[in-house]
């Protein structure tokens, strides 16, 4: 009975969609940013670190969306899927140039997520034009830089790496503290490994304990 | 295309006996043999003078030689040392199947253009159905195809006519330079029979039977076919038969090359973009809808402007699905676009490069429509901004972060990718950085006393790293932790490309993390752990 529930909500949408009714609908997200944030489709999102991203990314991702990539020239492609990303699903626009907004556009019509690194301080009309398009169109917009008036700004503190000493060893795991400014609701922040030893985000429960676990394997 | 001699079905019955079936009575064979073919292939390909002594090697050993070559003593298998020991000014060329039959085609073609069935059995031998009742006889046929051969550049080609194709090849071998040989009709097993056994290619086979003290092919086709059957099996069966003269094997047609291609002229030529891909609109219609006839669909198109005093600008288009007439006409468009013609456009060539089967490409019985939602709005947006610039990213083996991504235009295919699994030595351990510059930054690492850093000729550092600055950074900051060298040996067989190259890792205060690269003194942020 639920699964046809399920179904019969996803016909509505669908109807009120076509109907020009504004609908909008939680994406996928990975299981260790799920207490952080939820993406919600017609919302903007600031963050202001790569991997942060690339992780937003990877959710909707792995569900089967299709995800864009604007003006990024210096995204790592492995590191995207490495948090999970799948490649074969990406449209990647490195250097639109002065057109990045109508390129932006463009892809969030194909794309459930787009990742928009501008190249240009974007105007409040610009964002408010670009909000409802992206409500008509059923999709997300991450931004890697500042955004005016975004859902929720996701901001990295106190990034620490591990595994790293002075003359030995390497890179295999980050601990960081996210924040979470939003606009309608207190911010709060938050503890993850991004990624950690295993190569999966998840968030950081206690800090000693971990970081011993990791030092010693 | 090289259909081999043994593999081929026989259906005859082995009773044996003198009796012939009814259809080798009625079909004759034509064998044309052109000798050393692989020369004449090396001769073509690499422009060389055909009277000199030419060898074509394979694996160290001579495969074939020219007659220059052969009268100074070189011989098949012999090895490479030794041939150049005979023959001093031996020209040596590696040998390649794929030349020969390239090479070939051309010999195949000119002969289509006389009957409709040719069998290629392997470059430089094909075989025919004799077509005798049109030319007035067999010698006149033969007459006809070794004068169209001799008219394309083919000097040597010998033709036998037989009832099967085993003897006709014998018979090709026994003719002279540019003749024929013909086997009358029920004559082939008493002209075999007076061949040495050694024209029999199997050579394990051929010294058995030596030892056995079997001389000729007469003398193998006299044992009785049950005794041959239970000493060498069904191989032997076959060669039995062969030697026999009854070898129904009769020459299958090949299917003629299906052209594709599109040709499409402007008079008086074309100044601008858009007429020419308005223009062209009918012509890829036209071409899509005769791939359609056929059940097959584009999946690669090399597409040729001509100019209209003979400039000409060509480049091959790949489609992740297959080509539409919209598509084409758009790859038109984007091509004069990227490539603008500095004269009029005279012309436009479609050459369609890969041609598939429609039912390998077939959709789904639901139909595939998110696809082609993504393959419309990708298109449109490279409409926009230019094929180039809308890309689709991979993963490749490769030992920089840079090296091991690789973004293709959207919609081309991804040649030449390298092998992800293999070791790649040098490379870092995951996990891989977010941030992986297009080009490395430079940057600067200095020592506790404010000197730069330097990576010594052994290989080791002259100071430990105390403080980094890179672009990105306003002030330099104090080095956290850090690890390395991690030397790059690329290039160390190259002494003018081989340099000491390492990598690092460094965090710096307050927590970014990098990874550089030192050439010498001059240190570089190729990525950011971000």
């Amino acid at each position: 009975m639920a699964g046809v529930a399920a179904d019969f909500q996803e016909l509505q949408r669908r109807v009120q969609r076509m109907q020009g009714t504004v609908v909008t609908r939680t994406l996928p997200s990975l299981p260790g940013l799920s207490g952080l944030i939820r993406l919600r489709t017609g919302a903007t999102y600031g963050v202001n670190s790569a991997a942060l991203a690339l992780a937003l990314l990877a959710g909707p991702s792995q569900a089967g969306e299709w995800v864009g990539v604007v003006g990024a020239a210096d995204l790592g492609f492995e590191a995207a899927e490495g948090f999970g990303i799948d490649l074969q699903r990406t449209i990647v626009v490195p250097s639109p140039g002065e057109h990045w907004l109508s390129v932006t556009a463009g892809l969030v019509d194909v794309a459930t997520v787009v990742l928009v690194r501008p190249p240009f301080q974007v105007s409040e009309h610009q964002a408010e034009r670009f909000k409802s398009r992206l409500r008509q169109k059923d999709a997300a917009l991450i931004c890697w830089g500042d955004w005016p008036r975004c859902e929720a700004q996701l901001s990295v503190r106190e990034s620490c790496w591990i595994g790293l000493g002075r003359g030995y060893g390497h890179l295999t795991c980050q601990r960081v503290r996210v924040d979470v400014a939003r606009s309608n609701m207190p911010s709060h922040s938050a503890q993850l490994w991004l990624p950690d030893a295993d190569m999966e985000v998840r968030e950081a429960a206690n800090q000693v304990v971990a970081i011993n676990r990791v030092r010693a394997g | 295309m090289t259909a081999v001699l043994s593999s081929s079905p026989v259906n005859t019955s082995t009773t044996g006996g003198s009796q012939l079936p009814a259809e080798t009575a009625v079909r004759r064979t034509m064998v044309v043999w052109c000798p050393d073919w692989p020369v004449i292939a090396a001769v073509a390909d690499f422009g060389l003078v055909a009277s000199s002594p030419i060898a074509v090697i394979d694996r160290g050993e001579v495969y074939a030689c020219s007659h220059a070559a052969r009268v100074d003593g070189v011989r098949r298998g012999m090895r490479r040392r030794d041939a150049s020991a005979h023959c001093p000014e031996l020209v040596v060329v590696e040998y390649s199947l794929e030349r020969d039959v390239r090479t070939f085609e051309s010999v195949l073609s000119a002969i289509e253009h006389t009957t409709s069935t040719v069998t290629p059995i392997r470059p430089g031998l094909c075989a025919l159905n004799v077509p005798s009742r049109y030319y007035g006889g067999e010698h006149k046929a033969a007459a006809v195809i070794t004068e169209q051969l001799v008219a394309m550049g083919v000097r040597d080609c010998r033709i036998g006519i037989a009832d099967g194709i085993f003897t006709a090849e014998h018979a090709a071998r026994q003719a002279g330079p540019s003749d024929c040989c013909v086997v009358p009709r029920g004559g082939s097993a008493a002209f075999l029979a007076e061949l040495p056994i050694s024209v029999i290619e199997d050579l394990e086979f051929v010294s058995l039977l030596r030892r056995l003290g079997i001389r000729t092919l007469g003398d193998f086709a006299a044992l009785p076919a049950h005794d041959v059957a239970t000493r060498f099996g069904s191989s032997g069966t076959l060669i039995h038969r062969l030697v026999g003269g009854r070898d129904t094997r009769i020459a299958a047609a090949r299917r003629p090359q299906l052209d594709f291609s599109q040709a499409l002229d402007f008079d008086p030529p074309l100044e601008t973009v858009e007429p020419v891909a308005f223009s062209s609109r009918q012509t890829t219609e036209q071409l899509i809808a005769e791939l359609g006839q056929h059940g097959l669909v584009c999946s690669e198109i090399r597409i040729e402007v001509v100019g209209d005093r003979g400039w000409a600008g060509s480049r091959v288009w790949a489609h992740p699905r297959w080509f539409t007439a919209g598509d084409l006409v758009d790859r038109i468009y984007w091509q004069l676009q990227g490539d603008p013609s500095p004269e009029p456009v005279a012309g436009i060539r479609l050459f369609p490069e890969t041609v598939e089967s429609l039912a390998d490409h077939g959709e789904g019985l639901w139909g595939s429509a998110p696809d082609e939602r993504i393959e419309r709005g990708a298109a449109r947006l490279q409409g926009m901004l230019g094929p180039d610039q809308v890309l689709a990213p991979s993963l490749q083996g490769g030992r920089s972060p840079r090296q091991r991504q690789v973004l293709t235009p959207w919609g081309q295919r991804r040649t030449r990718l390298r092998a992800r699994d293999l070791p790649w030595p040098g490379s870092i351990p995951p996990p891989a950085p977010a941030q992986v510059f297009p080009e490395p930054r430079s940057a600067a690492v200095l020592s506790v006393d404010g000197l730069p850093v330097k990576i010594t000729d052994r290989g080791t550092l002259s100071a430990e790293p105390a403080l980094l600055q890179t672009e990105e950074l306003a002030d330099p900051l104090p080095i956290d932790a850090w690890a390395g060298p991690w030397p790059i040996d690329e290039l160390w067989w190259d002494p003018a490309g081989a340099r000491q190259v390492a990598r690092f890792q460094m965090v710096a205060a307050g927590g970014s993390a990098w990874l550089l690269v030192v050439d010498s003194s001059q240190w570089w942020t190729e990525a950011r752990y971000d």
